[in-house]
């Protein structure tokens, strides 16, 4: 556990070069493996075709269009779901009567799984980007509106005093006391809502349909039997999904950069 | 006395709006996908039946129970030896970060090719979506063990087994519970997942053919079923963190109140 200076010298020990290591290694491992017929080649195709079948997909027309769909449906829904979600957390954290009055019914729609308003969602709308909408909204609000709530009771006491004698009027104790407080929650559930939207925006697709989006592409791979596309497009989503982790955590330490939990850190 | 009726009523009392509200919009409803509540409080004897239980439900929860028991126990494991071992983490962390990112429902018809829609692959994919977070967590957890005690524990020459389970667990397992949560209901949205694309039996399965079928009050009905055990199975597990981490949590609470 420990990590004296010295291990950390050693040569051929940075954890940025072990780590590309790591990611060539695997790469390697999924070519052999099927090559030497350890993995059947028809289903686990060999890193090369899966890279190979990835430059195709790149350079086809319906490919982008399928990402810009994804990521468009995805910004969509995470938007309504954050707005969502800090305006009405910081409308029912601040007055304790609601608060105390939603909780049972948070706490009770909160567990619903999302995938289970799927067959609502596809006989409600005729128009699948609205189903698939409903069910990203539906699983990212929770995590910000938790999050919300968390934050606004969150509170140091001495502030909200301090702001009290000094008769700062609802609003700007809204701005000054509340607001800051809840920012790095809201940014946590931001975080978190982010990933959670973009799997249930591709699940969608995928289950549904009907929308252009790497989900629908995948089902379409799959019904022609294409595997090494289909490899592709689930390695595009997992990139998509890591520019989305990646981005997300940027944003949180712009807006935080103020933040004695960001400040704190050394810079990268 | 009083105290005790506004408590009740604060806790049921927006339920109660709601399902009257509900009851009341919906009752002389004509839509054909929107039906009465009535109508579907009606249908949901006959619909959710012993028989349909033996044949849809429990199967369902069998396989919900292996798939996400395996992926808390590989999840542990993997967090472990991944987490205790520096260089270990250096190697695989960037690769995780991306085997992560990739949503785990887009390899179901990966799964599904490779090993047909039985129920290996149905565990299979729950343990595919519900590992992660266990992983995560418990990397987490084991990383940042308490120094002193490391140190301690080597003093004593603790090592092997009980160095695992009373230090190393012990001190990750606040981590590894918030992990186990995040799975829990992964794990049943997998599930559900798992039996759209491809099954014969299944709560997810039966509910998909309600749809298809256009039988909307049962559909509406099995909508209910798989939200209510997403809330009893987030209530057991609610009971069940806090006989766990009771320590942790008088732990905390002693240091917050010796401030």
């Amino acid at each position: 556990m420990t990590t004296s200076p010295l291990t950390l010298r050693r040569a051929g020990d940075s954890p940025a070069l072990l780590g590309l290591l790591g990611i060539v290694g695997f790469g390697a491992l999924l070519e052999i493996l099927p090559r030497v017929g350890v993995l059947k080649e028809e289903y686990f195709p060999p890193t090369s075709k899966i890279i190979a079948a990835l430059i195709d997909e790149l350079g086809r027309g319906g490919f982008w269009q399928a990402v810009i769909g994804t990521v468009s449906t995805w910004l969509i829904g995470l938007s309504i779901a954050v707005v969502a979600g800090i305006v009405l957390g910081i409308v029912i954290g601040s007055v304790p009567a609601l608060r105390l009055a939603t909780a049972s019914t948070i706490e009770f729609l909160r567990p619903i799984p999302s995938v289970a308003l799927l067959p609502l969602a596809i006989v409600l709308f005729s128009a699948p980007i609205r189903s698939i909408l409903l069910l990203v909204v539906y699983a990212s609000f929770w995590q910000v509106l938790i999050q919300v709530l968390h934050g606004v009771t969150d509170v140091d006491p001495v502030a909200r005093e301090t702001a009290a004698s000094y008769r700062l009027n609802r609003w700007r104790q809204a701005r000054y006391l509340v607001w800051p407080t809840t920012l790095p929650y809201a940014m946590t559930g931001i975080r978190l809502a982010a990933s959670v939207a973009l799997v249930l925006t591709i699940t969608g697709e995928l289950l549904i349909g009907g929308t252009k989006g790497i989900g629908e592409e995948i089902a379409v791979a799959q019904s022609s039997i294409a595997v090494p596309s289909m490899y592709a497009l689930i390695v595009v989503s997992g990139l998509i999904g890591l520019i989305a982790n990646l981005a997300t955590r940027r944003a949180e330490r712009l807006v935080l950069a103020w933040h004695p939990s960001v400040r704190r850190e050394l810079p990268l | 006395m009083t105290r005790v009726l506004s408590r009740t009523g604060l806790l049921l009392g927006l339920p109660v709006v709601l399902l009257v509200t509900w009851w009341f919009a919906s009752a002389g409803s004509k839509s054909f996908y929107q039906p009465p509540l009535e109508t579907i409080i009606k249908v949901f004897p006959d619909t959710w039946t012993g028989a349909r239980f033996k044949s849809d439900v429990f199967p369902s929860l069998i396989r919900l129970f292996i798939g996400y028991s395996l992926a808390v126990l590989l999840g542990i494991t993997l967090g472990v030896l991944i987490g205790a071992n520096r260089r270990l983490r250096a190697l695989v962390e960037p690769l995780l970060e991306f085997l992560r990112a990739i949503p785990p429902p887009v390899l179901v018809p990966i799964l599904i090719l490779i090993a047909g829609i039985g129920n290996p692959t149905k565990v299979l994919v729950i343990v595919i979506g519900g590992v992660w977070p266990v992983l995560l967590n418990t990397v987490e957890g084991v990383r940042g063990v308490d120094e002193v005690l490391s140190d301690t524990c080597r003093s004593y020459r603790i090592g092997g087994w009980l160095r695992l389970r009373t230090f190393i667990l012990r001190a990750a397992s606040p981590q590894i519970v918030v992990g186990a949560r995040q799975a829990l209901s992964i794990s049943i949205i997998m599930m559900v997942i798992g039996e759209l694309l491809g099954a014969t039996n299944g709560l997810g399965y039966t509910v998909v053919e309600f749809q298809r079928g256009f039988q909307i009050p049962e559909m509406w009905s099995g909508v209910f079923v798989l939200g209510l055990l997403g809330v009893l199975l987030s209530l057991a597990f609610t009971l069940v963190e806090r006989r766990v981490l009771n320590w942790y949590h008088g732990a905390r609470a002693a240091e917050r109140s010796g401030h």
